[in-house]
């Protein structure tokens, strides 16, 4: 026996280092020809599970905007509505109004009418859950005129209200949802639309789309660039970083770290903006106040936080120049919103950063520090104690209440951040629980101040405990504000004197009472990479925004498809993905001083690289060698 | 007679523990502050509107806008009929199908790791046993080994072979952007993943089979029939034999139960590497709230651990009478 182990251990050995020296087999993990394939990663995190256009919230992104279309495209750098699946559309009298679509078919070979329009809408009337069948409140009939022409008749038509959703309403077939019962618990595996794309294939980690030949809008827009276009899962920022610089992600929405440095150091990388803040605004990040909660409900105890808050600092040490600071109505620098701004009432009325003028305000309120640990207490003596909450994970936000705070307590305001989980924070925010907080929900990007001031100031404010709509969390109530909100709802969107003065009577009255916050306006995060595909719209080419976020392709997202060519130089491919990799490492070392986790996850996903993962089997191989080497050791030690 | 009593009661004595398991399993996820609804549509940036007329809508769809005694008799009539409901998180599909689609995952992880461990443990425990100086350098290790908690090892193996050694990927079942297919590209893809949840799941499994098995087989030594083999004058070789194989029984025991419990075990195994199974499941289920998801989850794991008691009770009254005379009080 101990003669014979020896024999059999090398034996094994043996036989260890013939399977690794087999190991290097050639990964091809892109089966899909690059140059003919789109690599885009930012608006998935859940395994793609739901592909119903009357669910947007749960559908995988890309259903809605590349199968199933809008009638319009929004584009709100230049505030210009593309005609999409309709061809014009415009208001024939003060109730109605009439769209004209465009010949097309379903990706299933019928005929797309006018008939599909109209079902479109009327089904949400049928089912009532689906998102825009309020617009029966106040939507009376829809006519069809012909074939291509359909009419809504409105008994009292929702100005803006109908703007938003002439791009954010997706039509469907009639042919094929007549038939289906429950429309809502529909998966819809096998989505039929009128879209430049058609559904390829999905797996946890991945959707493919692929292009509809079929498709009307060839016609009068060309071909998209990519054939095929694979939407990526990407476990985490840091990764998707990794892929970007490594040429396997074409087209980034996702939130990178240290993107100053990425674009200085790659100059294959591309952004909207050259230099900072290198993104477009998207939406405005708020403070939510709680209103009903003393001291927050006093008016000038909100404005002494406004003072106090020094937006510079978490734009710089947390989001490095790339967003860029609120004005204090919380108007987006867009077109739409820009020309109802009253810039003359910001500066009368608005505030900047000053803490001592926050001290001075909360002195005269008679907040003041009696019993000597710093922080002031109310005027009968009771401490005060206040938290800011944000989601726990969503690090700029954890950083930016860390820095608020520090800024709050300097005046003497005892805050502290805190970080409950995703459900909770947003239970808290809801009903009312909280007593400030930091939301950008539903502040985006749109055709009218009226989206962001129909959210901040929806007309519910429920009891504490209750559900608040998505909307006014900090439960503001001001019957002024409400009838005007009502006036700008009926207004027709082209009479844009009435509208200055409504929306100028807005900002005063959120200047005046200061409800919440506005702190700076988060990004269209966006980089992309040249190495494969050109094309991408620019601060000198604003012809769209280039964001892929679920719901958000008809900003400019199929556009950018419709621009991109492959890279010519496609010869050249290899070496430039050489000087990549040698770059990487440099990267690695730089990045090392800033921040940890970036590092590391460069490191790993950097062993990734295509080229090392034949080694794959190698290394297991190396691992069963010290395995095997153990073993002989113990096995010659019980001799 | 007595055998058939014997499984009655243990029928009943299961049965029960199902109850209570299924209750808590259907209560716990919904002390939970939050509201799954709230949080499902949050991810939807839309008017407060359509928020309102969604909100409602799917409170209803769910049955969450009912009485929690309503609830609760409708989660057993589901349940009896074998409808897990759907999930929330991964809105609109079925809670049975996506536990169907991760629980591969789970057994191609947990069952070789389970049986791996078995057989160096036990071999390793068995090794000690017979060499002093062997013991006194391994016992610490498997104390250490079995005493270290699944996701420690996880983050340990991690940092070790993703960052200091970048030779394993750092999560996830394979790369993505490869589909799933026999390719060989896709196996070694594959195995490349699953090699650091599986060796940390191993290295801890094993220390514990290593410290039953030596126990086992010192004291076998010790006993009787060891003796009288030695005064017999039997070759060392032949009683460590006979030891080894009397020390195996409770061993093999101890592997059934195991697979059982190993699902559980791996929770925080697969979180550490995002291995899409059960585990990892669970805790997206968890941070989504999504009730009927975590109802799923949880019952699965119950029902391996009671089934595979079960079977081992079972098996144990068969092969060995004295158990059911002391369970059913016949001498």
């Amino acid at each position: 026996m101990t003669t014979r182990t020896p024999a059999r251990v090398t034996a094994f050995l043996l036989a260890v280092l013939v399977i690794a020296s087999l190991a290097p087999i050639p990964a091809t993990a892109q089966q899909l020809p690059r140059e003919e394939t789109i690599y885009v990663g930012g608006g998935l995190w859940a395994p793609p599970s739901n592909f119903n256009p009357l669910t947007p919230w749960a559908a995988a992104t890309g259903v809605v905007g590349l199968i199933y279309e809008p009638l319009f495209l929004y584009n709100p750098v230049k505030d210009e509505f593309i005609p999409w699946l309709a061809e014009e559309g415009e208001w024939i009298d003060n109730k109605t109004y009439e769209v004209r679509i465009r010949e097309a078919r379903w990706q299933d070979g019928e005929p797309l009418t006018a008939e599909d329009v109209k079902f479109t809408f009327e089904y949400a009337r049928m089912h009532e859950g689906i998102y825009y069948s309020s617009i029966w409140d106040w939507l009376d009939r829809i006519e069809i005129v012909d074939d291509r022409t359909v009419r809504f008749i409105f008994s009292q038509p929702h100005y803006p209200e109908w703007q938003y959703y002439l791009y954010t309403i997706y039509i469907i077939p009639k042919h094929i949802w007549e038939n289906i019962d429950k429309p809502l618990e529909e998966a819809n595996e096998n989505p039929i639309g009128s879209g430049m794309y058609r559904l390829k294939s999905y797996d946890q980690s991945q959707v493919v789309y692929e292009y509809n030949n079929a498709w009307w809008g060839t016609k009068v827009y060309g071909e998209p660039g990519p054939r095929y276009i694979v939407y990526l899962r990407v476990s985490s920022n840091n990764v998707a970083l990794a892929m970007l610089v490594r040429g396997d992600l074409d087209w980034s929405n996702f939130f990178l770290p240290g993107v100053p440095q990425l674009v200085r150091q790659y100059d294959f990388i591309h952004t909207w903006y050259k230099d900072k803040p290198f993104h477009l605004p998207a939406n405005v990040a708020f403070l939510f106040i709680n209103n009903q909660k003393y001291p927050l409900n006093i008016t000038e105890f909100r404005k002494a936080i406004a003072y106090a808050i020094n937006v510079d600092e978490i734009i710089n040490r947390v989001f490095e120049g790339t967003v860029l600071k609120s004005n204090s109505v919380g108007f987006l620098p867009i077109p739409s919103w820009q020309k109802y701004y009253a810039e003359d009432l910001d500066k009368q009325m608005g505030f900047t950063y000053d803490p001592e003028k926050a001290k001075q305000i909360l002195d005269q309120l008679g907040f003041k520090d009696i019993d000597g640990d710093g922080y002031r207490e109310a005027p009968n003596g009771e401490r005060i104690k206040l938290t800011i909450i944000v989601p726990f994970g969503w690090t700029d936000w954890m950083e930016s209440i860390r820095i608020i705070a520090e800024n709050l307590k300097a005046v003497g305001l005892n805050v502290e951040p805190k970080f409950p989980d995703y459900s909770k924070y947003f239970d808290d925010l809801t009903k009312g629980y909280f007593d400030m907080a930091i939301n950008n929900f539903n502040s985006f990007v749109s055709p009218t101040p009226w989206t962001m001031y129909n959210w901040i100031f929806y007309n519910n404010t429920p009891p504490i405990g209750e559900n608040s709509w998505n909307g006014n969390f900090g439960r503001y109530f001001n019957s002024e504000v409400q009838q005007i909100m009502e006036k700008i709802l009926v207004t027709p969107v082209d009479d844009e004197e009435t509208l200055k003065q409504l929306y100028r009577k807005l900002q005063e009255i959120f200047l005046r009472d200061l409800p919440y916050i506005p702190l700076w306006y988060n990004g269209f995060w966006f980089q992309a990479s040249t190495l494969h595909w050109t094309g991408w719209p620019s601060e000198e080419n604003p012809y769209g925004v280039p964001v892929t976020w679920p719901g958000n392709w008809q900003l400019g997202g199929v556009l950018v498809l419709l621009n991109l060519k492959p890279t010519a130089a496609s010869g050249g491919e290899v070496v430039t993905k050489e000087i990549v990799k040698t770059v990487t490492v440099t990267e690695e070392g730089k990045v090392v001083t800033k921040e940890q986790t970036i590092t590391t996850t460069i490191t790993q996903a950097g062993s990734e690289a295509s080229q090392g993962e034949g080694a794959g089997l190698g290394m297991i191989a190396v691992l069963l060698v010290i395995i095997a080497a153990i073993v002989a050791v113990v096995v010659a030690r019980r001799r | 007679m007595g055998f058939n009593s014997y499984l009655a009661k243990k029928v009943v004595v299961y049965t029960i523990t199902f109850i209570v398991a299924a209750t808590l399993n259907w209560g716990i996820p919904r002390l939970m502050p939050g509201d799954p609804i709230g949080v499902l549509l949050s991810r939807f940036s839309t008017l407060p509107q359509s928020t309102e007329v969604m909100y409602s809508y799917f409170m209803q769809a769910f049955g969450l806008d009912k009485p929690l005694h309503e609830q609760y008799i409708n989660f057993w009539r589901a349940l009896l009929s074998g409808d897990l409901g759907v999930s929330i998180y991964l809105y609109p599909r079925k809670v049975e199908d996506i536990l169907l689609d991760a629980l591969p995952y789970d057994l191609v992880l947990i069952v070789p790791a389970v049986i791996v461990s078995w057989i160096i443990g036990n071999w390793l425990g068995a090794l000690a046993s017979v060499s002093r100086r062997l013991d006194a350098l391994l016992m610490p290790v498997f104390y250490f080994l079995t005493s270290s908690p699944y996701f420690w090892m996880a983050i340990v193996l991690a940092w070790l072979l993703t960052v200091v050694f970048p030779i394993f990927p750092p999560s996830g079942a394979y790369s993505p952007g490869l589909e799933p297919s026999l390719s060989l590209a896709f196996i070694e893809d594959f195995l490349m993943h699953w090699t650091l949840p599986f060796l940390s799941l191993v290295l801890v499994m094993l220390g514990g089979w290593a410290i039953g098995m030596r126990n086992l087989i010192i004291y076998e030594i010790e006993s009787n029939y060891s003796r009288y083999m030695e005064a017999l004058g039997a070759p060392r070789g032949l009683i460590l034999r006979y030891a080894f194989r009397n020390a195996m029984l409770p061993q093999i025991t101890g592997l059934a139960l195991q697979i059982g419990l190993a699902v559980a075990g791996a929770i925080t195994t697969e979180i550490v590497f995002s291995y899409p199974g059960l585990g990892y499941l669970m805790l997206q289920a968890i941070q989504n709230q999504d009730y009927f998801l975590m109802q799923g989850a949880f019952l699965v794991i119950v029902i391996m651990v009671l089934v595979s008691n079960f079977i081992v009770d079972i098996v144990y009254a068969l092969v060995d009478p004295r158990i059911r005379y002391t369970y059913t009080g016949e001498t």
